[in-house]
């Protein structure tokens, strides 16, 4: 048994409550969502906070909601939720794509999305799902609401824009005409981090060109998404030379290390290879739906 | 000639509905296991019971300047902080390992890897314990480490043990079996020679319960009970009285349930003698049980040979003489569990199952700067190593050759009318027929279809592959004049009581580990004596409850331990005849017996059974002279040879072309343990066995850094494979019974480790054939094979 080092525990019972205790406990207390990620660190005492402040009964931001060109979803909600979502799965195919290969039906029963975001492991597939749906996210604190695009809120690895007394409440995903998705990934085997990933959403325009591309990658370091990539595709017609092209930007774009998953050469080649396949799929979908 | 004729194939073997001896029948165990009433190691709780904890080493080599305790003693809830000087003064810093060096219980001089165990604390509970292991201060001098075991022997390589006297390199042993000269002889006049160096990374057998013990030491009689997870407790009793000095008689082992052992189980590990001297310096019940991390760090690894093989053969595929030269890294203590004339276990079997006219080795062991161990996860005594070595051998000829690998394995088996078969390095090969399992594994793999399959794919771009392995292992060790740890003879004992109500209980030196004993051993006993196995008792794990003996690895529960059961049944059988004779007033040679009684030759109906037998013995019948009151027997078990199951793998794999992640399609695992008790058992251990395959194969090593800090210290960075990697298992036998054992059995618990490593790795080196690949070493990770595919295939250290 692996044991942390010594903390407090208490369970908010509402979101203003939450925010109190994040306030009152001050910079050495942490929000406990699903914990998959906070307690293996604090069991490995890589994170020890003195208090968590447990907001699993906070069952208000357990929540997918269509409203009008928004899906929201609220930030306590699991990857089983997101998973077994008919709605998800067909207005965002690459979140369904992404969630079959995020961890084990164990940890997915307990992680949430707004716990994936929060930790901004750059081996974190959720975040790059919601880079390239263009996501928002809904932060509340003692000042009140904001509201972020993925960009302003990912900072980097393990940073993001929260400050210590705020809280993810919300992520927003903007729904669009004739899109496409889709997410694939390279793992050593079921359960394990990224090598690699990549993720793709396209919208064509009524002609069929493709009228705007988000392409994301999952653990090679690159930040944001891969603009380039996604300039060369915009107003172009699907077409496996077109992949091919992105592909070769976005491996470009990316600056991947070596360790044991695998050397740097083998990311790039798979940033480039996954790039393709996701655009292949996500454009084959845009274009089911287009006929559809 | 295979002396079949002593053990006829059991009638029973796979038969689903034979309901007593040999058969199908549900696991005896599995009630408590399944209802989570196991009773583990950390489920037990003694009164007054304190809890420890080991500080261990940050780093791979350093020189121990200081160790400050006081803050770790000043917490409240601390009862003691021992050291290595503490120790020291114990006379119990350094313990004897099972392969006569010693190992540092706590660092006093140097630590030599990370992980090595410095400091104990004794603390109120668990969380105390841990806590206080930050408090204490160790001052490091660091020096360099060997990491990689190539450099251990160069000229200017630190001197990891320098606490052995007269000590200059990290040299352990050089060893060497079969004939050098013949074999250069052989290789210099063959048609077609091949070499190809190849290494087995160090890998974890990784129980999925980590190692612990609970010391209870009385002050007052001086008796100690230790409660451990232990493989062997009656090796480990006798190690403890001559180490610690405690009177033998005066020490209880009890090993209770074990979740998972493969040989991780098999030492006796700092942890244990810490939990001792807990217990004596506080005079309370201290337990300790590792973590994860500490489990896969600093606990016995397996494997970690670098490995060269050569092959010579005719250009028609005859294969003349195999050789190999070995590098083994066996980490800073040598502490591999092998009997003691074999430094390099059973490593000699590589010459396979084929008919050579020579062959030879030769193992240099190292020191490294890395965790000691090297015979666990399976392995039987390194016979994992050798058929690798030779099963990839032969691919590689059949690639040089043009010919298909099944073929090529056909034209070379040891006949069967060659058995008992002699091989060039001077085993005994028991008995063997190779070709029809071969043949059966074919035909259930549909093995021409697969090869179409494969012929069309490739026109198509596809990477599917096609692997074959024929193993024969060497397990059952083993007679007392050939095996030993020190100093101990591998013999078995058992003891059967049958109680007056006809009910029994057998009592074994070997301990399960989730192998089945309690069911497979009452099985034996059912067979022997016709005693439904429900009725029968099995007692394990306790060495006051139990006779001596060395206990459950290297496959040898049922050849040996399996051995002494049937004949301990026998011999009740045959006490149990005399008194049916009393009880009929006739003589004994006039009594026949079948299943479960004795009956007067030709009047059937004249006869007594073995409950009636048994009351009778225990009530008032007058008894023969020499025959006591009793139907108790008990037996040690000297096993004549050792026992060589055999099987004939065949897998199928598919690889990503634009990833290279491989895929397993399809496994067929014909084995043959000989007489097949419990098939259900049998399929159990395969199926485990193959899953360990895929891990080695397709995803697990213990890899180290530069400095020689460990990169596989948890579950996230060392990968165990998941019921998602491993295909439906399809299997099948063949039954070539031993001719000398009891009852023909082999064993079969390490068979599917040994045998499915070669015949992954030969599958995924086949879907590679158009990239120009012929080798690549294990794991075959996604990014390894991709490499591979490039042409850049290289070793993993
Ligand atoms: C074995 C294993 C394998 C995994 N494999 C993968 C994988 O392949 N891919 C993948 O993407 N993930 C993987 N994960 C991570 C998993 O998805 C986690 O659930 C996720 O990273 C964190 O979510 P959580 O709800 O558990 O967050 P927690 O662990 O509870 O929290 C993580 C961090 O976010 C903070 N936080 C959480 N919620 C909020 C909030 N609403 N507002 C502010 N701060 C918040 C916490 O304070 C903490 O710092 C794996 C985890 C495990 C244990």
């Amino acid at each position: 048994m692996q044991i942390p080092a010594a903390f407090d525990y208490v369970r908010a019972s509402s979101i203003d409550d939450a925010l109190a205790l994040l306030q009152q406990h001050g910079p050495e207390s942490r929000v406990l969502a699903g914990g998959h990620s906070l307690l293996p660190m604090m069991k490995l005492r890589l994170a020890r906070p003195e208090w968590l402040i447990d907001i699993n009964e906070l069952t208000e931001l357990d929540y997918i909601r269509r409203d009008a060109d928004v899906l929201r979803i609220g930030a306590m909600t699991r990857h089983t939720t997101l998973l077994e979502s008919p709605d998800v799965g067909r207005l965002f195919p690459i979140v369904r794509d992404a969630e079959q290969v995020i961890a084990d039906p164990v940890v997915r029963n307990r992680g949430t999305i707004g716990g994936s975001l929060c930790q901004a492991d750059p081996a974190e597939d959720l975040s790059t799902v919601c880079k390239v749906l263009r996501a928002e996210a809904v932060i509340r604190g003692p000042n009140g609401e904001r509201v972020l695009r993925m960009d302003e809120f990912h900072r980097g690895p393990y940073e993001t824009a929260l400050e210590q007394t705020e809280l993810l409440c919300e992520v927003r995903l903007p729904v669009r005409q004739r899109s496409g998705s889709a997410y694939e990934k390279v793992e050593r085997r079921v359960g394990d981090w990224a090598v690699a990933a990549a993720g793709a959403a396209v919208a064509l325009a009524p002609d069929g060109t493709i009228e705007d591309a988000a392409v994301g990658l999952t653990a090679v370091g690159l930040e944001g998404t891969a603009t380039e990539a996604e300039t060369l595709l915009r107003g172009k017609r699907p077409a496996e030379e077109l992949f091919a092209e992105a592909g070769r930007a976005a491996a470009a774009a990316c600056d991947p290390v070596a360790d044991q998953r695998g050397p740097v050469d083998y990311k790039r080649h798979l940033a480039d290879e996954l790039t393709r396949r996701v655009l292949r799929r996500a454009c084959g979908r845009a274009g089911a739906e287009r006929e559809g | 000639m295979t002396t079949t004729h002593e053990h006829p194939a059991n009638p029973a073997a796979g038969d689903p509905d034979r309901p007593v001896g040999f058969g199908r029948i549900q696991r005896k165990e599995d009630p408590r296991f399944i209802r989570g009433k196991g009773r583990y190691i950390d489920d037990i709780v003694l009164p007054g019971m304190l809890h420890g904890a080991i500080l261990r080493s940050p780093v791979a080599h350093a020189r121990l300047v200081s160790i400050d305790i006081s803050a770790a003693a000043a917490h409240p809830k601390v009862k003691a902080v021992v050291t290595g000087k503490d120790l020291e003064g114990l006379k119990l810093a350094w313990a004897p390992t099972l392969s006569a060096d010693v190992q540092a219980v706590l660092a006093t001089d140097k630590v030599r890897f990370q992980g090595q165990e410095v400091a104990f604390v004794v603390a109120e509970d668990r969380y105390a314990a841990r806590d206080a292991l930050e408090l204490i201060e160790v001052e490091y001098d660091i020096l360099p480490p060997v990491v990689n075991a190539r450099r251990a022997l160069d000229a200017d390589a630190p001197v990891i043990r320098d606490d052995i006297e007269g000590r200059t390199d990290n040299r352990i042993f050089d060893w060497e079996m079969g004939d050098a000269g013949a074999t250069d002889a052989v290789f210099a006049r063959a048609d077609v020679t091949v070499a190809q160096e190849m290494v087995y990374p160090r890998v974890h057998p990784a129980p999925m319960e980590t190692c612990g013990a609970v010391a209870d030491f009385d002050p007052i009689d001086g008796g100690l009970t230790l409660y451990e997870t232990t493989q062997a407790p009656h090796a480990h009793r006798t190690l403890y009285a001559m180490v610690a000095g405690i009177p033998e008689h005066k020490i209880r082992v009890v090993s209770p349930d074990i979740g998972g052992g493969f040989g991780n189980k098999v030492g006796i590990y700092p942890g244990y003698i810490l939990a001792v001297v807990g217990s004596i310096l506080t005079g309370k019940p201290v337990k300790w049980v590792e973590d994860r991390s500490e489990n896969l760090m600093s606990t016995s690894f397996a494997r970690d040979y670098l490995m060269k093989g050569e092959i010579a053969a005719t250009r028609d595929g005859k294969i003349l003489a195999v050789r190999t030269s070995v590098l083994a890294d066996h980490g800073a203590f040598n502490a591999t569990a092998q009997p003691t004339k074999n430094p390099a276990g059973f490593f000699s079997i590589f010459t396979g199952s084929y008919d050579l006219e020579a062959a030879y080795c030769s193992v240099t062991g190292v020191y490294t700067n890395k965790a000691p161990g090297g015979v666990a996860y399976a392995c039987s005594f390194r016979v994992t190593e050798a058929v690798y070595l030779v099963e990839r051998m032969v691919d590689v000829l059949a690639a040089k050759l043009q010919m298909d690998p099944a073929e090529l394995r056909l034209k070379n088996f040891i006949r069967p009318e060659q058995f008992p078969y002699k091989n060039k390095t001077g085993w005994e090969y028991d008995s063997g027929n190779y070709a029809p399992a071969m043949r059966l594994s074919m035909q259930l793999a549909g093995y021409e279809d697969l090869r179409r399959e494969q012929a069309e794919k490739r026109e198509r771009g596809e990477l599917m592959g096609i692997g074959v392995s024929f193993f024969t292992e060497t397990v059952g060790a083993g007679p007392r004049k050939h095996f030993d740890i020190v100093g101990l003879g591998m013999a078995d004992g058992a003891e059967l009581r049958v109680h007056p109500t006809g009910k029994a209980v057998v009592r074994l030196s070997v301990q399960s580990q989730g192998q089945g004993h309690e069911t497979t051993f009452a099985q034996i006993v059912a067979e022997e004596l016709g005693i439904p196995p429900e009725d029968i008792d099995v007692v394990h794990g306790d060495t006051d409850q139990t006779p001596f003996g060395l206990g459950t690895y290297g496959s040898r529960s049922t050849p040996v331990s399996g051995g002494a059961v049937a004949l301990v049944a026998r011999k009740v059988r045959e006490k149990a005849k005399f008194i049916a004779a009393a009880m009929l007033e006739t003589r004994a040679e006039d009594l026949e017996w079948e299943k479960g009684r004795w009956f007067v030759k030709g009047d059937p109906g004249a006869g007594r059974t073995i409950a009636e037998i048994a009351l009778a013995a225990h009530g008032t019948l007058a008894l023969p002279e020499g025959i006591d009151g009793n139907l108790d027997a008990e037996v040690t078990y000297d096993p004549p040879n050792l026992t060589f199951p055999f099987g004939a793998y065949i897998c199928v794999v598919d690889v990503d072309p634009g990833t290279g992640r491989v895929k397993v399609r399809r496994f067929i695992a014909v084995d043959d343990c000989g007489t097949r008790i419990n098939p259900m058992i049998i399929e159990g251990q395969v199926h485990g066995g193959l899953t360990d395959g895929v891990g080695m194969a397709l995803m697990e090593i213990i890899e180290f850094d530069d400095d020689g800090n460990c990169l596989g210290g948890s579950f996230m960075d060392y990968l165990i494979p998941t019921a998602m990697e491993v295909p439906d298992w399809e299997t099948g036998f063949t039954v070539t019974p031993s001719p000398h054992h009891p009852i023909g059995a082999k064993g079969i618990g390490e068979s599917a480790t040994v045998g499915s490593p070669p015949a992954i790795v030969n599958a995924v080196v086949d879907a590679l054939a158009p990239f120009g690949v012929t080798h690549m070493d294990m794991p075959c990770t996604p990014a390894r094979v991709w490499e591979a595919m490039q042409g850049r295939a290289t070793p993993p250290v």
